[in-house]
């Protein structure tokens, strides 16, 4: 090696390393200018008067970029051009569809939201009026409930894993059983706690709790699952200093560990109970749907927002104007109140989590 | 093992009661979970063992339970796989975009905005599919149907609602898209570094050094992830039942408005009005939808297991 | 306050395997003993079975005996909890609880513990645990603030307070230098000569000079090849030591021949 460093350069110029690695080209501005115009076309396609295809021409504008590069540049550059675009592509395609729900669901849902459209039942209702109350209450009380089913259990089983259960062969398959459970499919959760009411009530049950227990199974292993990867966090230095001190193991998890994960723990939990208030499936199946306000989560049928949102759309009745309607209004409600969620943990664990090293 | 060297020590060792109360207290609600798991298979097989031997004229479907269900786990498969191979390919792309192409400061953010998808509640989208979706694609099908026709996934006649698997199987794409970009996503971002940087040294390209280092590491992972999607979306039941004008037939036609349905959407339309016997062979049907799904998690997250005891990560 | 130690014929496992075997020595009360010797000899295990704190890790188990003041640490119907409150203990990298002020981290051996007292009282055992820890006159503004906030080496001394807090018998520390700058080093070890007139100390260090500075007596630990449980090698007055070793091995070390 030192050798050929120690070989005399030929005298075949001043710097032959220099024109070796400059290479042809495209100009600075071109990609950046190409892309800009595609978004540009692209923006007007979707809100301008011109028409959606102009999203296309927008697509054939930045897809000039590798084939120039082809051109100029070669093979390799130009594979990694098509790449680029491809890859940037996919993420537009996904924004589509989420831009598209936000703005279909607030145009047609925000025309209907009104004081009497939160404070009125659908008691009685035939045609125009009416309200989610009823619905906006009973989703409200089965998360509660569901929560104050899963925390407790979530939690504890995320403090056995981490805190008693760590290295032993049981712990291992809790853990790999919670990761099986977290892909049961929803309504497979609503027959199972129909089938469990089933036994005690009798064939028919329809129960408020019976959907707390369904949406339990479902949010219980993302609990699990987030509480352990916080507790998980949670340096050992701690607990050895807390150890150290002559404090028992249980108040030091009270005391040390979940003080210091707290954060991370009540971002998931808001996370779960995001994920488990928007669903439907088990609540059709188990809690069904009525036109009252039930306040007891252990008599008889109970509604939902996500139910009442099913229903309106499906079996809107003559005339169907108002109760479709109503079905955009309360899926806005519904896509309010999840997105409010999702914020509020960002929150908590921006704002919340313990300073410091870590 | 270790154990029996000292168990006298051991065993004599006093333990506080906070101590035992709480170790307790923990042990049992991970056991709980457990027998949760276990409960789901044992109702759902005690209620619906009735209905898989129901005879044919106890039940409104009026068959026997293999004719009953082999439709619609055909369907269910069908729109799973379908949904599948829109959403994967995608997802590879939008995690890839995020991970190692977006800028590293919009990295995050962008990746907030995925998971606002997966937030949406699937109700929404099947509001959603069933008014806009389905009606802006009826004009798509038409297209299909008149100069692909010769291909019998769209020989036709068009939806003229637009309400027809394929459509059901888009939305399910969109909807277990964020689930497979999540996990990628982590997955590309945790391969190692110096493997990155030993193929940008070697004079590869930004695509070339992902060919290189990434994907070779994080094959396993995009396979499990894959297979967490599909069973999502075997298992999806709202979406599909309002968008999916089904019925019951066996086909691969995806364009037309006779639609296979799921065993999900099955459930969830005809749950309400089912009476006696037929009700137990609904809950059979969500038993088969519960041991397909199981068995894909399983081998996913076994896949996942594996992968971590060879990476030696952690 | 400050007891002795006694340690006679320790064998210390973790599973099956022998990390430590065979260890006898007196500690003194009110003196600072030093443990030496290259990585993996086992000095710090040995250490942390002076409290029970290697019990934390699963399948660690004792045999010998380990008395203090007559009394065996490892008795059937000795509580391990009620040991470490008897043995403090610093850790080598300051570890103040993120969560709590500096007063709350001085505290937290009797807050833990539910222990109730007066505002008075507390407020006492802050400030007389601050100034031995040599922190009072820096910290005494800000004592409602987090304690993450403060300097590797501000945060050492608080997690000495916090130490003494409880008025411990023996303050064992394990390496509480090595991830502090030379003057914060400095402090301590200054701290330690203080704190030494009340307390029994033991400290381990991976840096010779640092034993010869602060300790009366060493104990040379050296691992007898790969594999090999860690032993002791000799111990003595830490003047003796570093002068005149009996054994081969511990000069080649002092001298920096190995290690």
């Amino acid at each position: 090696m030192t050798s050929t460093l120690q070989t005399p350069r030929p005298e075949s110029g001043a710097s032959p390393i220099a024109s070796s690695l400059r290479g042809r080209q495209l100009p600075r501005w071109a990609p950046r200018a190409l892309v800009a115009a595609a978004v540009v076309l692209a923006l007007v396609g979707v809100f301008g008067p011109l028409g959606s295809w102009l999203v296309l021409v927008g697509w054939c504008v930045a897809a000039v970029i590798p084939i120039w590069s082809l051109a100029v540049e070669g093979r390799r550059k130009a594979t990694d051009r098509l790449v680029t675009l491809l890859v940037s592509t996919a993420f537009a395609i996904t924004l589509f569809p989420l831009g598209s729900i936000l703005a279909t669901v607030i145009s047609r849902g925000a025309p209907v939201l009104s004081n009497e459209f939160f404070t009125y039942s659908m008691r009685n209702i035939v045609g125009e009026g009416g309200g989610i109350y009823h619905a906006l209450m009973g989703t409200l009380l089965i998360t509660a409930a569901a929560a104050a089913i899963s925390i407790p259990i979530g939690l504890f089983t995320a403090i056995y894993l981490i805190e008693y259960g760590e290295g032993t062969r049981l712990a291992a398959w809790i853990r790999f059983l919670v990761d099986v459970m977290t892909g049961i499919p929803s309504i497979v959760a609503g027959l199972f706690a129909y089938a469990l009411f089933v036994i005690f009530f009798g064939p028919g049950v329809r129960m408020g709790i019976g959907g707390a227990v369904a949406l339990s199974v479902l949010m219980i292993p993302v609990v699990v699952r987030s509480c352990e990867e916080m507790l998980k966090l949670v340096p050992n230095e701690l607990r050895e200093a807390s150890y150290a001190l002559g404090v028992p193991k249980w108040r030091t998890i009270v005391k040390v560990v979940l003080p210091t994960a707290l954060a991370g723990i009540v971002t998931g939990v808001t996370l779960a109970i995001a994920r488990v208030i928007g669903e439907t499936a088990p609540l059709l199946v188990i809690a069904g749907l009525t036109d009252s306000v039930n306040l007891n989560l252990f008599d008889g049928r109970m509604a939902t927002l996500p139910v009442f949102t099913y229903f309106s759309i499906i079996v809107p009745g003559v005339p169907p104007g108002p109760s479709i309607d109503r079905a955009w209004g309360a899926a806005l409600v519904l896509l309010i109140i999840v997105m409010l969620l999702n914020l509020g943990a960002r929150l908590v664990s921006y704002f919340f989590s313990p300073k410091g090293e870590r | 093992m270790t154990s029996t060297q000292s168990p006298e020590r051991r065993r004599t060792t006093p333990t506080r009661p906070g101590d035992r109360i709480f170790r307790g207290t923990s042990l049992a609600a991970a056991l709980l979970i457990l027998a949760t798991l276990a409960g789901v298979a044992v109702f759902l097989t005690a209620e619906g063992i009735p209905g898989i031997l129901a005879s044919p004229d106890d039940v409104k479907h009026g068959t026997t339970f293999v004719d009953y269900v082999v439709p619609l786990v055909f369907g269910t498969l069908l729109a799973a796989v379908l949904a599948l191979t829109m959403a994967v390919p995608l997802a590879i792309g939008v995690a890839l975009f995020i991970s190692h192409y977006a800028p590293r400061k919009l990295a995050a953010p962008l990746g907030y905005v995925i998971d606002l998808l997966a937030a949406v509640p699937s109700v929404v989208y099947g509001v959603w599919g069933i008014s806009f979706l389905a009606p802006a694609l009826v004009p798509l099908y038409r297209w299909l149907e008149e100069n692909l026709g010769f291909i019998p996934l769209f020989a036709g006649p068009a939806s003229a609602t637009g309400r027809t698997i394929l459509t059901a199987s888009i939305v399910l794409a969109v909807m277990v898209l964020p689930v497979i970009t999540a996990i990628c996503r982590e997955i590309f971002l945790q391969t190692p570094r110096l493997h990155e940087e030993a193929a940008l040294a070697l004079g590869a390209t930004r695509w070339e050094m992902a060919r290189l280092a990434i994907f070779p590491y994080a094959r396993s992972g995009i396979i499990s992830a894959s297979m967490l999607g599909l069973g999502r979306a075997l298992g999806e039941t709202m979406a599909v039942a309002m968008v999916l004008s089904a019925s019951g037939v066996v086909t691969f036609n995806l364009i037309s408005s006779t639609n296979p349905s799921t065993i999900a959407a099955n459930i969830a339309l005809t749950f309400n009005e089912a009476t006696g016997l037929t009700v137990n062979a609904l809950i059979a049907s969500g038993l088969v939808l519960f041991v397909i799904t199981f068995g894909v998690n399983f081998a996913a997250r076994a896949i996942v297991d594996r992968r971590k005891d060879f990476s030696g990560a952690n | 306050m400050a007891k002795s130690i006694d340690v006679s014929d320790l064998d210390i496992y973790y599973g099956d395997f022998l990390a430590v075997e065979g260890v006898t020595i007196p500690i003194a009360a009110r003196s600072v003993t030093a443990f030496i010797g290259p990585s993996g000899c086992g000095k710090s295990t040995f250490l942390r079975s002076l409290n029970r704190m290697h019990e934390v890790i699963r399948g660690a188990r004792v045999e010998g005996k380990v008395l203090i003041d007559g009394q065996d640490l490892y008795a059937d119907d000795m509580d391990p909890v009620n040991v470490r409150r008897l043995i403090g203990m610093v850790f080598q990298r300051p570890n103040p609880f993120p969560t709590m002020s500096i007063a709350e981290n001085v505290l937290a051996g009797q807050r833990l513990n539910s222990k109730r007292m007066k505002k008075k009282e507390a407020d006492e055992i802050v400030e007389r645990s601050l100034r031995s820890a040599g922190l009072w006159n820096e910290v005494k503004d800000r004592l409602d603030r987090p304690g993450s906030g403060l300097s590797g080496g501000q945060q050492q001394r608080l997690c000495i307070a916090r130490a003494i807090a409880t008025q411990p018998e023996v303050l064992l520390m394990d390496e509480p230098c090595s991830a502090l700058d030379p003057i914060s080093t400095s402090i301590i070890e200054d701290l330690i000569h203080e704190l030494k007139t009340d307390y029994t100390i033991v400290i381990v260090t991976h840096n010779m000079q640092q034993a010869a500075r602060v300790s009366d007596t060493t104990a040379f630990f050296n691992l007898a090849g790969v594999g090999q449980p860690g032993k002791l090698v000799e111990h003595g007055d830490t003047s003796t030591m570093f002068s005149n070793p009996a054994d081969p091995a511990t000069e080649a070390y002092i001298q920096g021949r190995f290690g």
